[in-house]
């Protein structure tokens, strides 16, 4: 009886140890593909940029299309600012600090952060999914038997346009939000006009705008790196385009949040 | 001439070529016939490098294709065109832009004279007036004509035609089976043609290879394949329930 028991934990243990192989090994082979992906990516960047024209397309696709999600998130982020900035600090008497607050928030974190969220549920998805259903209807596999490389015109374009894209964006979202804030402090709550921008100007130094543009910059690698890569190894049938363009948008959201830390940690 | 020689191909556990040999010989027609699902289309993939065998070899003009750089591997994909199965037009182009596009990315010819040869080859293949519709505005047959069109466009030395004719009607199929061989006739290049077509594909074809079970059953002229004595080969022809292939 004794045996039959240590011979059955023996199996469970042999099982669980394969199955934790398994699961290593598949999640470093993961990593090393979406590693590879990135260099390649970069590699293709400096080697084929794919046509201007491509590039404009996309800048047009992922910038300009994003506007008006991204303005009207920006003037609702930047109104609950001034309205969340001034309960706090007319506790303090400091209603006067209230454009630094807005502005310090957006520029430094709110703006890189909520627009590259902004254009990942946007844009993000529909990157997946179009180099997705390329790939399962073969028209990947027609590029490739054509002699020409896919990421010259899938890949490339998407990368440029995204990193262009972002940073002005952002800019946009933070100047919009500024705008909201003002809007909500000055004209609602009566904080003085003059104060708002003049302690902003005093108090935003050319460090928080350059992290905001580092952040939104790396966040638009983030959005094309993860999109086309996802949408590039899409699985079977409309199933398989589907897993991918949702695990895009998550992990996408997931590593803006992750890599904002660390940016953040290190642009400080 | 392109050979494969032992080439084994697994999915997970399932064997899909099982130490396949096969010659194809220069400047001929050969098509390869067999059962659904038995990886003709795999195979056709091996010849042009988009699948890489788990063991074996393939040689394209007596060069290996495996293991190559993504450069060197496109130089030699350089003689190809292919059409495939589900035609693979890019869906945001239009036809013409379609069958331009190889000439566009592969040559520097002026736009004129990509206009004249686009025009040409959609003619050749029997189209007028769609060069502006997009792929999603034609029939199936249509498509596949466009997708021939493209395939041919830049005069390659080798095309692979993955099924060509599936899912049309009698009329298109003679005529694309026709197609195919007048611009054989017109180019002379080696053609590979994966199809389920019997008898039609022994008019068309000069060679015929039959795979089931991952290997190359029987490799002749369409004389020798409709005569054949093995078992799997004559009940494929003959489209019998009775025999050792067992699909249902």
């Amino acid at each position: 009886m004794y045996k039959i028991q240590l011979f059955f934990r023996l199996l469970v243990e042999i099982y669980v140890v394969q199955a934790l192989g398994r699961v290593t090994i598949g999640t470093v082979r993961d990593l090393g593909k979406t590693g590879w992906f990135l260099l390649y990516s970069f590699y293709m960047i400096v080697r084929r940029p794919g046509s201007p024209v491509q590039i404009l397309k996309q800048m047009r696709f992922i910038g300009t299309k994003s506007l008006f999600v991204i303005v009207l998130t920006a003037a609702f982020t930047g109104m609950v600012l001034g309205l969340q900035g001034y309960y706090t600090l007319a506790k303090f008497g400091s209603e006067g600090m209230l454009g630094t607050a807005v502005a310090l928030s957006l520029i430094r974190e709110l703006g890189p952060v909520l627009a590259a969220l902004m254009v990942t549920g946007r844009a993000g998805s529909a990157i997946t999914a179009e180099i997705g259903i390329m790939r399962i209807s073969e028209q990947i596999d027609a590029l490739e038997t054509m002699a020409l490389d896919p990421f010259k015109y899938l890949v490339t374009p998407k990368f440029i346009a995204a990193m262009i894209s972002l940073p002005l964006l952002c800019a946009i979202f933070d100047v919009v939000g500024i705008y909201g804030g003002w809007l909500v402090g000055v004209k609602l709550l009566g904080v003085n006009p003059g104060a708002y921008f003049y302690e902003m100007e005093k108090s935003v130094v050319w460090r928080d705008v350059y992290s905001g543009v580092v952040k939104s910059f790396s966040f638009g690698v983030i959005i094309a790196w993860i999109g086309c890569y996802k949408g590039y190894y899409a699985g079977h049938g409309a199933e398989g385009v589907s897993k991918a363009t949702t695990e895009s948008v998550v992990l996408t959201s997931v590593l803006i949040l992750v890599w904002d830390y660390f940016l953040t940690s290190v642009l400080l | 001439m392109i050979s494969l020689r032992n080439v084994h191909k697994s999915f997970g556990s399932q064997k899909v070529l099982d130490n396949l040999s096969l010659e194809i010989p220069e400047g001929k027609i050969t098509a390869i016939i067999g059962p659904s699902g038995e990886g003709k289309s795999v195979l056709l993939k091996h010849l042009i490098g988009l699948l890489q065998p788990d063991s074996g070899q393939v040689d394209v003009d007596g060069e290996s294709i495996i293991g190559l750089r993504r450069s060197h591997l496109n130089r030699i994909r350089e003689k190809f065109g292919m059409l495939f199965q589900n035609v693979a037009l890019f869906d945001s182009m239009t036809c013409f832009e379609n069958v331009a596009f190889p000439l566009q990315e592969k040559t520097d010819l002026p736009k004129d004279e990509i206009r004249r040869r686009v025009l040409s080859a959609l003619e050749d293949v029997g189209l007028k007036n769609i060069e502006n519709k997009f792929p999603d505005e034609l029939s199936g047959g249509m498509k596949k004509r466009v997708g021939l069109a493209r395939a041919v466009v830049l005069n390659p030395k080798i095309i692979l035609f993955d099924e060509p004719t599936t899912g049309l009607d009698p009329i298109i199929k003679r005529a694309i089976h026709q197609l195919i061989k007048d611009t054989h006739e017109k180019f002379g290049f080696t053609a590979v043609i994966v199809s389920h077509e019997i008898p039609d594909i022994f008019d068309v074809a000069q060679n015929v290879a039959m795979l089931y079970q991952g290997k190359i059953l029987q490799h002749g002229s369409p004389s020798e394949i409709k005569n054949s004595s093995h078992p799997a080969v004559r009940q494929f022809i003959s489209g019998s329930l009775d025999g050792p292939i067992h699909m249902i």
